[in-house]
């Protein structure tokens, strides 16, 4: 028995995603007498490999193919069944990100384990094997039982943020049988917006709506978000009116993002703008309206111009910051 | 060219959410009910949008009871051609996948369409299940969907930007924000949907793989702390020594 862990990565980096869901991974293998094992695929770093260890993984199984740079749904779950297998794995974690999304399903369905997508606890096993989850776009939380021999939990990222602490991991190579003919969707580009972080991985979002009137303004946020070293986002109307690209816009069609300081300027707070973000851990709301329900769901509030708002907060985070 | 779309009845974006039962199920009074919104505005616009320029066959899916009925005839109104309710409460996500997929199996579909996910238990996994169970190339959370041939190039949505890549049919798609643009139907539609055809299916034997133990509201936040405009330099302390996330 153990606990197999999908550490996903980027350019041969480890994601933080997947080193919450690595420490979770080994949390849950402690609670069961276990061992943990990340399995990681495509090209990595031996050190970023070995550094499993840190958060937990007392073994890394790695694929080194070159193949798997890109997710490959049908691919990657062959792999990770096959891997399953091997270790006898009895519980699989996925981070429940883009490539948890696309990959943990699949596995559920060949392994026919049940599946707790968006986790955000530990399981309680004292009746059974319960997991909390996300539901009605973080408006409520289920109490999920898993009652199927295998299960697999993805892991809502930014629950439990990874520490590092000091474990030694083996890395031991794994070569899957994969054939080319198994690779069915072909990735022809990958376009990411480099040098920016992601925002579904960000601890400090800044974002901005209607009320900064148009994409001229949006030098004062991100000045701001620059001083605190945060990612920038949108609302809904924002990105429908081509002022910042889809790909910023957070909400209930959107992203959902959940990170530990998210600052709303010029956002009035419609419910399905909450429901992208009502998992941030501090919300601050700076809007000039004092009616608009954003105040309702933050814990930190400015009645105030933005335009004359943000930059002296920005002057402040530079003081504090020391720069 | 052959279409499914699943689709899935969701309380609206605005209802309240509260539960009963001791916190086990949800409280469905006063409650409307929507067709899930990834589902409607983009596997099934996409859906039709295909159908108007390269023609295709549109067939609707859902597995739930009766009460999914008023749901599938406004998909039918919106332009789906033929719709098919699997006669079964929606247990859980596994469950819902192999009943799609034992409908689906010898249907000779090029393209099956999903939302993203649905609004209420946020699974995002019947798109994923359907293609493995039917051992189906799946390309997730997808903003985009180009047709050539046989040949689908698709947009999906990686961590920080897209992924642009190229599969034959047939395939399972989930959708997302930029696959189409909303629409509403109109009276033509309406009407037509009344005689559109809109089959009960009986279930195949299924297992489900969780249960929902109960259900709980999140704590209620204590308010918020307003600070005064012109003491930006309070709010950096708060947040500094008070919260301590910055």
């Amino acid at each position: 028995m153990s606990i197999l862990i999908f550490a996903d990565q980027a350019q041969g980096k480890i994601k933080k995603a997947a080193l919450e869901a690595v420490q979770y991974g080994a949390k849950v293998a402690q609670q069961l007498g276990t061992t943990a094992t990340a399995l990681v695929l495509g090209p990595a770093d031996n050190a970023e490999l070995t550094a499993l260890g840190n958060y937990g993984a007392a073994k890394v199984l790695h694929v080194a193919d070159a193949r798997l740079h890109e997710v490959e749904s049908g691919v990657f779950t062959k792999i990770i069944a096959e891997a399953a297998g091997k270790e006898g794995a009895q519980v699989i974690v996925f981070p429940h990100n883009f490539d948890g999304k696309a990959i943990a399903p699949r596995v559920a369905a060949r392994l026919k384990a049940g599946l707790v997508a968006g986790a955000v606890s530990y399981p309680d096993t004292s009746n059974g094997f319960v997991v909390k989850k996300n539901v009605f776009s973080g408006k409520a939380f289920a109490n999920v039982n898993i009652t199927s021999e295998k299960k697999i939990i993805s892991l809502i990222p930014n629950t439990f943020p990874a520490v590092a602490g000091s474990g030694t991991a083996t890395v031991e190579a794994f070569t899957p049988a994969v054939q080319d003919a198994d690779f069915k969707v072909k990735v022809l580009k990958v376009e990411t917006v480099s040098g920016d972080i992601p925002l579904t991985e960000a601890e400090i979002i800044v974002s901005g709506g209607r009320g900064l009137k148009g994409p001229e303004n949006w030098g004062i946020l991100e000045d701001l978000a620059k001083a605190l070293g945060a990612a920038t986002a949108s609302s809904r109307p924002v990105a429908d009116s081509g002022w910042r690209p889809h790909h910023e816009h957070v909400g209930q069609t959107g992203l959902t993002v959940r990170p530990n300081l998210y600052i709303a300027i010029g956002i009035s707070g419609a419910i399905q703008h909450l429901a992208g973000v009502n998992g941030s851990k501090v919300i601050v709301v700076i809007n000039k309206d004092p009616e608009a329900p954003f105040f309702k769901a933050a814990d930190y509030g400015i009645v105030g111009d933005a335009f004359e708002v943000v930059p002296k907060l920005t002057a402040a985070v530079k003081q504090l910051k020391g720069n | 060219m052959k279409i499914l779309v699943c689709i899935s009845k969701t309380p609206d974006t605005t209802a309240k959410i509260a539960f009963t039962d001791n916190n086990t199920k949800f409280n469905e009074a006063g409650v409307q009910f929507i067709i899930n919104p990834y589902d409607e505005w983009y596997a099934l616009v996409r859906a039709l949008e295909l159908k108007e320029t390269i023609g295709a066959d549109v067939h609707l899916v859902t597995v739930g009871g009766v009460d999914c009925d008023p749901i599938i005839r406004k998909a039918l109104a919106l332009g789906g051609d033929e719709a098919f309710r699997i006669n079964a409460d929606s247990a859980d996500s596994y469950y819902i996948a192999a009943e799609i997929a034992a409908f689906a199996k010898d249907k000779q579909y090029d393209i099956i369409f999903t939302g993203k996910e649905t609004i209420d238990y946020n699974g995002s996994g019947i798109g994923g299940m359907v293609a493995e169970l039917l051992d189906l190339p799946y390309v997730s959370i997808a903003a985009k969907f180009e047709l050539s041939g046989t040949k689908a190039t698709i947009n999906r949505e990686i961590e920080g930007g897209e992924e642009i890549c190229e599969v034959s049919l047939p395939v399972v798609v989930s959708c997302q924000k930029g696959m189409a643009e909303a629409r509403i139907p109109n009276m033509r539609g309406i009407m037509a949907a009344r005689t559109k055809p809109l089959a009960v299916v009986e279930p195949v034997a299924a297992e489900t793989l969780t249960s929902i133990v109960s259900f709980e509201l999140p704590p209620a936040k204590a308010g918020v702390k307003l600070i005064s405009p012109d003491n930006v330099d309070e709010l950096v302390k708060l947040l500094h020594e008070e919260a301590k996330v910055i």
